[in-house]
């Protein structure tokens, strides 16, 4: 990278961390709860990108990842106080009911949690492929559900967990998605990234060349995880409580269509994604509300509608629009600068290009 | 081994399965295998869908459940709303869910074709998503009863064993389809062509086999069998709701993974092991009933890891 | 390629509706002033459509009677949290700030009600659950109110009536992933236990998953404990399913339950299995003592051609104590308000005189309900200590 296109790259950030400032001082909570839900979709979207577009090993387990990430943060911060009334049905379990550690601690610490489930898993089912590794990382995502739900003295089972302290704070989320991005940004450019995208485009070939296939696919994997943990304790702050239904295996199915939308294999496209699908969820709200036109109520508009147009989309997007917006491709500087130079060129050029 | 129990109280795993031993009484133990037995060849009738589609086009049809789904709505829509006898119904929905299947097939993998195989696995996710929300909006979430037919739901008791006379009639249609699929896929001239499809997609087509019409005429087959389970599925569990599909497809989809994925007898007997072992695990470990979804879950990863091909799998190595 | 267009065409044109929708509410905005918002917050679609179905229906009766209050007129603004948290989250918000109502009505299921408890208390706009009856949803939150009773004096309620039914041994079955039933099962565990005087009195404690179909296995083992009733809260549609198959295995005990049940669907999908299921609940028409109830009922019955069940009364009570409280407090100050629901005491209400205690939970009491004939009917009355 050019020292021009680092100093805009900085730059670009301080611009993004300004607005994020005028989002939490001067927007609603509203539209600040949507943003923070923006970008915490984006770290985890990014988290499952790392694996199934970086690495292309199609795992389905970040609502699992998700879930020991959000438990974490939920058992640990929740004040000692409160912990009588929140467990009101099973008493906590006494090794960990007068321990409290503070956010970011909790957080980092769910991330690590999951990532250690990741490496017990990843031994056996990184091995499979494509559907059979779909499957099976459904399948563990799963069972981490069932057993918080069984696990009563520790996470309150289906009871969940209440008076997680809240952080609406879209400065504070902005930051953490920044750092989750620029690690994994500069993971990908070193030659982890370049064996990690080998892999993608042949295993048999990557092994040949000397990358040891097994460590990793089980790094991305546990990173991945890692990631997805901290998504997911985010996630639990920003909505003050979790239940274990939270995280049944259709909340990934959000994500994968954050990074088909996005690109399979694409930082920015992520990010992108994770704007366009959590925006576009709330715009699709209306299609939930009856609507009139000149008087007649249309019956095509109740409940219901709006997740039915969801699915579309993600169809539609992957049966004619497979690339996602960005495919594998990045957002660079020079190609910003191209393509504002030329915008005509730009895109003939690389419609020639395909 | 300490496992967690009831409120927090601990308890030894292996002294709960000697109790449990204990007050196994053989009507018990009799009744658990009944339960088994009509549980796993309901499984076993499903799987046998997953597992025809995969052994032709290498991909989870992850909307297999969810067409089991739609299927009891058909079959609720003929008896309840328009009031034909069940036997005419059962033929209709068999009939609307081999085209539903067809359809599924035409829009979301048929375009699909010569893309990356995880293209084809999210457009699955996307069409079981879709037809889930699709039942959600058309039916609302409200549960609808699976009309009742007596000659099905009576029940018989032998030596105080309870038998719901379907619990009879599953296993049989269950032996009975794998029989005639057998037969089809050995010894017609359709079930030629989808073997030497499911070997090498591009040498058969080579070979002049209308690679289309294989593909149509498996999902023709496929969803026929889901509509025939679900017909069963539904008079033995009667609330239909949209999201009824998702745990059976799962758990079918893991059955023929057990049984060794594209092997049709495989598929039976996973669909038996999954089922038996689910109703046993709660019949001997009481206090794990919490945990019996995860049993699938586990019992596919221990398959996996030891004999990734399933139980009665072939042996593939990996093409360059 | 034809279809490609057509998928463009569809979007641009489902993309354009959106955009007409969006310019007609705006324009609905500008008449703000003179009107009164308050929010539904309810499931109107996904798990627990059916319930938030039923309370909506209470809701609008209520707000049909009392559609003026200060001299303003009262707008509902309904939010459907689509059964899922992270929309309930959203759609919470969303009413607060951008429909700026004054107080929430809502919402069936607790830990939807859960998920909107720390937006309402931090922006201090009062809710009225309706029936979300976790103890939880109030507790340590001065904004979140109820106007049904909660799950420990639920499960207390039933182990009573087991234990004036003669019943000394009981099966319980619980919805393991279902707070409500975790809930309603721990306290009747204590209450019955404390009643007989006998740490035996359980004698089988099974779990199921939402969503499960087969419960032959949990039931085999209880019939070999032979449990003089069973008691098994959960969702109507596994309880219906549930009850079922119990009674194909032989099982002929009675099966005891809570407000959950008393739905359409539970005896629709339950069928002749489920008559002498016994259940408690907030209200029957038969012991409609107020004024309220009789004006409930008939209005009920003429919109909807129906018995009305306890949601649609909780629903009609949930709007009232909001209303009350607004008119009491003679503002629309949110907190002035929240004061004034507070302080309810002895409101006339459908479900009888409602009054608030220290926590924001409704004290009233509890009806025993039976199906009999396809019919939920009265069984017993239990009155708060």
């Amino acid at each position: 990278m050019s020292k021009r296109n680092m100093l805009l790259t900085v730059v670009g950030l301080v611009v993004l961390f300004a607005a994020s400032c005028y989002v939490q001082l001067e927007m609603d909570s509203y539209t600040r709860r949507i943003v923070n839900l923006c970008l915490i979709y984006a770290i985890i979207g990014l988290s499952m990108n790392l694996t199934n577009g970086f690495v292309g090993q199609f795992s389905l387990g970040q609502a699992g990842f998700m879930a020991i990430g959000a438990y974490v943060v939920g058992v640990f911060t929740v004040p000692v106080e409160f912990r009588d009334t929140v467990f009101y049905a099973v008493p906590m379990n006494p090794l960990i009911a007068d321990i409290e550690l503070p956010l970011w601690a909790a957080l980092i610490l769910g991330g690590i949690m999951a990532m250690l489930f990741a490496f017990i898993v990843g031994t056996p089912v990184l091995r499979l492929h494509g559907d059979y590794l779909a499957i099976a990382t459904l399948g563990f995502s799963e069972i981490i559900r069932i057993v918080i739900t069984n696990a009563q003295s520790f996470t309150n089972g289906a009871l969940g967990i209440k008076d997680i302290p809240t952080i609406n704070d879209v400065r504070f989320i902005f930051v953490a998605t920044a750092i989750v991005f620029i690690i994994v940004t500069c993971l990908l450019n070193s030659s982890y990234g370049r064996a990690f995208k080998a892999i993608r485009e042949d295993e048999i070939a990557a092994e040949a060349m000397g990358i040891n296939l097994f460590k990793h696919k089980n790094m991305a994997f546990m990173l991945s995880a890692f990631f997805a943990g901290i998504g997911g304790g985010l996630y639990a702050t920003l909505l003050g409580t979790v239940d274990p239904k939270n995280f049944l295996f259709t909340l990934t199915y959000n994500f994968l269509l954050i990074i088909v939308l996005g690109g399979m294999g694409s930082i920015t496209g992520s990010m992108l994604g994770s704007i366009i699908v959590t925006g576009g969820l709330e715009f699709l709200r209306i299609f939930d509300e009856p609507l009139m036109i000149m008087g007649m109520d249309i019956p095509l508009f109740r409940p219901g509608f709006r997740m039915v147009i969801f699915s579309i989309l993600l169809m539609a997007c992957v049966l004619f629009w497979r690339k996602g917006i960005m495919g594998t491709e990045e957002f660079t500087w020079d190609k910003f600068f191209a393509f504002c130079k030329n915008p005509f060129k730009y895109i003939w050029q690389k419609g020639a290009s395909k | 081994m300490v496992i967690k129990g009831y409120g927090g109280g601990e308890m030894e795993l292996f002294g709960e399965f000697f109790q449990a031993m204990q007050d196994m009484t053989l009507v018990s133990f009799a009744q658990h295998m009944v339960n088994g037995i009509s549980l796993g060849s309901l499984y076993a009738l499903i799987a046998i869908g997953y597992t025809m589609v995969y052994g032709i086009l290498l991909m989870i049809n992850f909307a297999h459940g969810d067409i089991v789904m739609m299927a009891c709505y058909f079959a609720f829509f003929g008896i309840t709303v328009f009031h034909i006898p069940w036997y005419f119904t059962f033929v209709g929905v068999i009939v609307a869910t081999a085209l539903l299947g067809v359809l599924i097939e035409r829009t979301a993998y048929r375009p699909l074709r010569e893309a990356p195989k995880n293209s084809v696995l999210i457009s699955a996710i996307g069409a079981s998503f879709l037809l889930e929300n699709l039942a959600n909006y058309l039916f609302s979430g409200r549960p609808l009863r699976f009309p009742e037919i007596p000659v099905l739901t009576q029940n018989i008791a032998v030596g105080g064993v309870q038998i719901q006379s379907i619990c009879l009639v599953i296993p049989v249609i269950t032996l009975l389809s794998l029989v005639v699929l057998l037969h089809i896929v050995n010894h017609t001239k359709t079930g030629m062509a989808m073997r030497a499809v499911s070997k090498d997609y591009e040498i058969a087509r080579v070979m002049g086999i209308n690679i289309d019409r294989v593909i149509s005429t498996t999902f023709i087959i496929g969803s026929a069998l889901a509509a025939i389970g679900a017909f069963m599925w539904g008079v033995r569990y009667p609330g239909i709701t949209p999201m009824l599909g998702v745990m059976p497809g799962l758990k079918c989809f893991i059955a023929a993974v057990i049984g060794g994925i594209g092997n049709i007898k495989g598929a039976v007997i996973g669909g038996f092991i999954l089922g038996l072992g689910e109703v046993m695990i709660v019949a001997f470990f009481p206090d794990l009933s919490g945990y019996r979804d995860a049993f699938a879950f586990i019992v596919l990863i221990v398959i996996l890891f030891y004999k990734p091909t399933g139980l009665l799998g072939e042996k593939t190595t990996e093409k360059v | 390629m034809k279809l490609k267009k057509v998928f463009s065409v569809l979007l641009a044109s489902a993309v354009m509706l959106g955009a007409l929708t969006g310019c007609g509410s705006e324009k609905e905005e500008a008449k703000d002033a003179d009107v009164i918002k308050i929010g539904v917050f309810l499931p109107l679609t996904g798990d627990n459509a059916a319930g938030g179905e039923l309370e909506l229906r209470g809701i609008k009766l209520a707000h049909e009677r009392y559609n003026e209050v200060l001299g303003k007129k009262v707008e509902l603004v309904v939010g459907d949290n689509k059964s899922d948290k992270a929309e309930a989250a959203s759609v919470a918000a969303r009413l607060i700030e951008r429909d700026k109502v004054t107080a929430i009505v809502g919402s069936y299921g607790s830990s939807l009600s859960m998920a909107a408890g720390s937006i309402v208390k931090e922006s201090k706009v009062p809710a009225i659950g309706t029936s979300c009856t976790n103890p939880q949803v109030t507790a340590n939150n001065d904004y979140y109110f109820r106007a049904c009773f909660i799950d420990p004096f639920q499960g207390t309620v039933m182990a009573n009536y087991a234990y004036n039914q003669g019943y000394r041994k009981v099966a319980i079955v619980q919805e393991v992933s279902n707070d409500y039933s975790v809930g309603l099962s721990k306290f009747f565990r204590e209450a019955f236990t404390k009643l007989t005087n006998d740490n035996e009195c359980i004698v089988d404690v099974a779990n199921y998953q939402t969503g499960d179909k087969d419960f032959t296995a949990v039931l085999t083992n209880l019939k070999a404990q032979n449990p003089d009733a069973v008691f098994a809260p959960g969702n109507f549609t596994e309880s219906a399913l549930l009850i079922k198959q119990a009674r194909q295995l032989g099982i002929d005990v009675t099966f005891m339950g809570g407000d959950t049940w008393e739905t359409q669907e539970f005896i629709d999908v339950g069928g002749k299995e489920v008559e002498g299921a016994v259940l408690s609940t907030a209200f029957d028409r038969d012991k409609a003592s107020t004024e309220e109830a009789q004006i409930f009922l008939k209005a009920y019955v003429d919109e909807y051609k129906a018995e009305p069940s306890a949601l649609s009364a909780l629903g009609y009570d949930a709007y009232l104590i909001a209303i009350n409280g607004i008119k009491n407090a003679n503002s629309t100050d949110p907190q002035k308000v929240r004061d004034a629901i507070a302080a309810t005491k002895d409101m006339e209400a459908v479900t009888g005189k409602t009054t608030l205690d220290e926590n924001g939970d409704a004290i009233k009491a509890a009806v025993i309900k039976t199906v009999k004939d396809g019919k939920f009917t009265y069984l017993d009355f239990v009155d708060v200590k």
